[in-house]
């Protein structure tokens, strides 16, 4: 079977909570554990994230609640396009932003590396991509925006365990 | 979405305790840090706990103001704990390395 969607928002971070929930309901038909799901969303959270911050460093926001005028308006806001693509139980997610981009991708990837550690930014984004999918591919150049692809098969249970 | 309230800081002899919201990430998190550091800067706050009864999602953007807390508290013979997390955040913490300077109870 095969299924596809693909949605498209502003990158301000009240969209965060938005994105990965979306894409945890597109695959809750698979019924997918508790861990698989929460996995998927923590990996969505993460691109998205980085696309908002750092594609687009849209730092307005910042969990300020109630504070100046809304998010929306203060920044320009560029867009995130998320595409999510299921084939029998592999999910294939696409996340990809018109922002900025990035120079050294092998650099940004590396667990603690953050160019806002101001923001306190943990640097572990990409590691927690690459922790809870299967497979993480980064595709980014100067100007040019960032793509994530990440790959997870379901029905496999935990493999970290606590 | 539940938002962080000034009720959620709290503290207790010589211990901040911060109840977390029910979804940790990028958008939350500036507020937590900047309250957080309202009450660390009160003398007699040594410790800090966070409370994670009522969170069900946390993203690296936890990772981000519990490191910072740490970093903030540490140098003055603090510690940092975390009360009621459930086997989806201790994977976090456990991924992140975090296990190993926060105690999880």
């Amino acid at each position: 079977m095969r299924n596809e969607m693909e949605i498209l928002f502003d990158a301000i971070s009240d969209n965060e909570g938005f994105a990965r929930v979306a894409v945890a309901a597109f695959v809750s038909h698979l019924n997918p554990t508790l861990e698989e799901l929460s996995d998927i969303k923590t990996a969505v959270s993460e691109a998205v994230t980085n696309s908002i911050i750092h594609g687009y460093e849209n730092l307005y926001g910042y969990g300020r609640p109630g504070r100046g005028p809304a998010a929306a308006q203060e920044v320009h806001p560029g867009k995130v396009q998320i595409l999510c693509a299921l084939e029998g139980d592999m999910l294939q997610i696409q996340i990809k932003d018109q922002g900025k981009g990035m120079e050294n991708v092998e650099q940004a990837m590396e667990p603690l590396f953050t160019t806002k550690p101001e923001l306190e930014r943990s640097g572990m984004g990409f590691a927690f991509m690459e922790a809870f999918m299967d497979d993480l591919e980064v595709e980014s150049s100067p100007g040019q925006g960032t793509t994530v692809r990440m790959k997870k098969k379901l029905g496999c249970g935990s493999w970290i365990e606590v | 979405m539940d938002q962080i309230m000034e009720e959620d800081f709290r503290v207790i002899d010589n211990c901040l305790i911060i109840r977390l919201p029910e979804e940790v990430d990028h958008h939350q998190a500036g507020y937590i840090s900047e309250n957080a550091d309202k009450h660390l800067l009160r003398k007699e706050v040594r410790h800090v706990v966070f409370d994670f009864e009522n969170t069900r999602f946390m993203d690296s953007s936890g990772i981000g103001i519990i490191m910072g807390r740490y970093r903030k508290i540490s140098c003055f013979g603090g510690r940092v704990y975390a009360i009621h997390a459930d086997s989806q955040i201790q994977r976090i913490f456990k991924v992140s390395g975090l296990h190993k300077i926060v105690e999880i109870m």
